[in-house]
């Protein structure tokens, strides 16, 4: 087998899967923000026909966002099936092959939550559903990266190693990324509208009266149309952390880009990732800001999931490419094999 | 004959007042200025629900009269301990009750029941609504689809709790609280802030009286064989 040959389709194939996979996220992200998780009641089936043949009848209000939601998991699901035997008949690489099936075995569980939540009636398995759609996302974009000729030069072409520290630093801020998503994915499968609904200010305060008191003229004070459980101190508190942690986020993000650019240079394509990342930051910071401020308007708490999905495999993409380009690996590439299985060099 | 029959109705009516459990009546006051309820816009943006209001539905979280009448507090009874009248359910002999579906709104948005009795959900609208209720207190929780002119749901809930969730989530601003006892001894304030529990056995009790956003009040009461006047005033601070 030839390593360094790149499978072209394929590697197109797997980036249409990422971009339907990234299509899919934000389907999933309006079913939540519509409070439409539970309109179709049964599952597999759809009010009891089988879901490709629902009359169009019923595909209004929230019925719309899950509906479409579950024919788009079902396209997905297919891509991925699709991609993964490719995966086994044409990519020599047997960590790739294993890479594939678990991306299948991923959708296929990620499947079954999305239907359990529905069926069990369960908001806890909303947030599962919510970070395994995360963590797919980053595995289907990893098997594009692997498939690409981008991966292949960075062991080919004689780059800087990135140093260790560096690479701790990146992953460090992609995990708080993640803490930060789970975070998220809990505040909005509470179904309660917003805990705190000012910004930058919580409640007129730098940090909000959370006595049982208060607590009950915030809900005194508060009317939502559409989530309309009381919120709860846990609730307040946990928007707060969410907030912090978003500063630290931006604090570690800039200090990543800096160091980056430092280390290996402006050109080199890490620190134009982590400028990116750095961008991409600030936009999702504005977003969630733009929920508050629209009372958690659909369309917006949507685009704050999405950029919150970029952030977080904009962060672990960058920690696969830095761990090809690191230095145990550069003297292993001799032996014909690096230790993730990069592109052999031609000599 | 005749005699005999007039003798034998005054007979029963004497009867009837002299063994006549007292009632617990009262008003409701509201006061301090509660936020301003908001227009359920997304209602008037369905294609299907909107042609069915002439004007904007709002939420329906504070119905307050000119005068502070404060309808939709739900007004029951407890032991002079403060704690549950249990086992006393008349459920499975009252009339069901009956939640219906109308204007893509639930009508009405609180209701009380009875353990055990039958609640009738009715779809009045020509568009499909699924009935999704979410439990507290360990009622079994429904999830099912209702299509136009379709047959009633019926339910019956074996635990006593307070404003149990009815959602429709096709429509995610439809939303009804149904409060469940295991008596008959409760009500609901009407638009004029007026309830009435009716025939309550002589005893000690507590009133307590529920309001969905404002929480709950408390009196002690005696109630011996006259009627009693419970007042309760909520305020908005
Ligand atoms: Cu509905």
């Amino acid at each position: 087998m030839n390593d360094t040959k790149v499978i072209r389709p394929l590697h197109w194939f797997a980036v249409l899967t990422a971009c339907a996979t990234f299509f899919l996220l934000g389907m999933g992200g309006l079913v939540t923000s519509h409070g439409a998780g539970m309109s179709v009641p049964d599952w597999p089936t759809s009010f009891g026909y089988n879901m490709f043949f629902l009359p169009i009848k019923f595909w209004r209000g929230g019925v719309f966002y899950e509906h479409t939601h579950r024919l788009m998991a079902s396209v997905v699901g297919c891509l991925t099936i699709i991609l993964s035997v490719w995966i086994w008949i044409q990519d020599s690489r047997r960590w790739m092959k294993w890479l594939g099936t678990s991306a299948v075995l991923l959708i296929v569980a990620q499947g079954v939550v999305g239907g359990l939540r529905v069926l069990l009636s369960e908001d806890q398995l909303g947030i599962v559903h919510g970070v395994l759609a995360q963590l797919f996302f980053i595995l289907i974009c990893a098997l594009a990266l692997f498939t690409g000729r981008f991966w292949q030069r960075i062991s080919n072409a004689g780059k800087i190693s990135v140093p260790g520290s560096l690479r701790a630093l990146v992953l460090t801020t992609t995990v708080l990324i993640f803490v930060q998503l789970v975070l998220g994915a809990t505040m909005r499968h509470q179904h309660a509208g917003l805990s705190i609904n000012t910004f930058p200010s919580a409640y007129g305060k730098l940090w909000p009266d959370t006595s049982p008191q208060a607590i009950q003229y915030y809900n005194e004070h508060r009317l939502e149309i559409m989530n309309v459980n009381p919120i709860t101190a846990f609730q307040v508190i946990l928007q707060m952390v969410h907030r912090i942690v978003a500063l630290v986020i931006l604090v570690f993000v800039s200090l990543c880009a800096w160091q980056t650019r430092r280390q290996l240079g402006a050109k080199d394509a890490l620190a134009k990732f982590a400028a990116f990342w750095l961008a991409l930051v600030v936009v999702q910071i504005f977003l969630g800001a733009a929920t508050i401020w629209t009372n958690k308007a659909a369309d917006v708490a949507t685009a704050h999931v999405l950029v919150g999905a970029l952030l977080l495999v904009t962060g672990a993409l960058w920690c696969m490419i830095a761990s090809a380009r690191s230095a145990p690996l550069r003297a292993a590439e001799h032996e014909g094999f690096g230790a993730l299985g990069t592109f052999v060099p031609n000599k | 004959m005749k005699v005999f029959s007039f003798a034998f109705v005054v007979g029963v009516l004497a009867a009837t007042s002299l063994t006549h459990a007292a009632d617990i009546i009262g008003t409701i006051t509201l006061t301090g200025t509660p936020p301003a309820a908001i227009p359920i816009t997304p209602l008037m943006n369905d294609p299907i629900c909107g042609p069915l209001h002439k004007e904007t539905p709002t939420t329906h979280f504070y119905v307050v009269g000119k005068n502070g009448e404060f309808a939709d507090v739900v007004v029951s009874l407890k032991d002079a301990g403060g704690n549950e009248i249990t086992g006393k359910s008349t459920g499975a002999s009252a009339a069901p009750a009956v939640l219906d579906q109308k204007g893509c709104l639930y009508a009405p948005q609180i209701l009380a029941i009875q353990t055990g009795q039958k609640l009738i959900v009715r779809n009045s609208d020509p568009c499909v609504h699924n009935v999704h209720t979410t439990s507290n207190a360990g009622n079994t929780e429904h999830n099912d689809v209702q299509m136009p002119n379709g047959p009633d749901l019926n339910y019956a809930f074996d635990k006593p709790e307070m404003f149990m969730k009815f959602q429709c989530d096709i429509h995610p601003w439809m939303f009804a609280w149904v409060s469940i006892f295991d008596n008959p001894y409760y009500a609901i304030s009407g638009t004029d802030g007026k309830f009435v529990i009716k025939d309550v056995p002589p005893g000690k009790y507590t009133v307590v009286a529920d309001h969905r956003k404002l929480g709950e009040k408390t009196q002690a009461v005696e109630v011996g064989d006259k009627d009693v006047t419970v007042n309760f005033t909520f305020e908005v601070k």
